[in-house]
């Protein structure tokens, strides 16, 4: 079956396991078997719509599935899969807050 | 929680943090855990991917780097802890938009800067159900 490695601040849901077997024929029903297996992954890796969240970046041997089929990419059962997080913050909501403040 | 940075880390911190200055500066912190408590080993600086005219008030930080850092954690037998940043001119606390990007786990070390000073740093943690920040203590020594 594939396989799907988990960044580090996620495995605190998976019991500390780095890599987790998925079933499915496509990344969405991997992630769906993967959130099924470990049910609280789900808040973090979809939002409140059920998209994947911004910093949500899933490769299959190596390729960003945006450049794929985004979700409908197709696997098969050595396919290897990777949740990759973009790290990014800082003020920016902040400046706009301030601005609406000021107006 | 807690998070225990060494002075001379906590000085590389603030210096990568002041070069950047007026922009927002990042990078990773790489440490052991010990139940609630993290001590932080090395920092890895990164370039703030922002657009020049966004990165005063926003950073980011490259897939690959992420990738990267994890490999150099996992090489000196440690693990990814969390990120630092700075928010110039601007008090410690995270924006809505750092708690967008958060991940669960990580420690959030976040250093104002002014006019090229630092002023003052926190640590915050992301609660369970992502809806709020937790200060953590912040233990330099």
């Amino acid at each position: 079956m594939a396989t799907i490695q988990i960044p580090t601040p996620l495995r605190t849901y998976t019991n500390g396991e780095t890599e987790i077997t998925i079933k499915g024929n496509t990344v969405g029903e991997a992630l769906h078997d993967l959130t099924t297996q470990h049910v609280a992954l789900k808040q973090h890796l979809y939002n409140e719509d059920g998209k994947l969240r911004a910093f949500v970046n899933i490769f299959v041997d190596g390729d960003d599935v945006r450049h794929l089929n985004g979700e409908s990419t197709a696997i098969n059962a050595d396919s290897s899969l990777r949740i990759v997080p973009s790290v990014a913050g800082g003020l920016v909501y902040q400046h706009t807050i301030n601005m609406r403040k000021s107006q | 929680m807690a998070l225990y940075l060494p002075e001379d880390i906590y000085k590389q911190v603030t210096g990568n943090l002041i070069d950047a200055y007026p922009n927002e500066g990042a990078g990773f912190l790489i440490g052991k855990v010990r139940d609630e408590q993290r001590d932080v080993c090395m920092i890895l600086a990164l370039h703030n991917e922002s657009e020049t005219n966004e990165a005063r008030n926003r950073y980011k930080i490259k897939a690959n780097a992420y990738v990267e850092a994890e490999s150099t954690a996992e090489k000196h037998d440690l693990d990814l802890i969390g990120v630092f940043h700075s928010h110039p001119d601007h008090p410690a606390k995270p924006s809505e938009y750092d708690r967008e990007f958060a991940l669960p786990w990580w420690s959030y070390l976040i250093v104002s800067v002014y006019k090229n000073k630092v002023d003052h740093a926190t640590s915050w943690v992301l609660s369970d159900n992502r809806d709020h920040f937790i200060e953590e203590l912040l233990n330099i020594e």
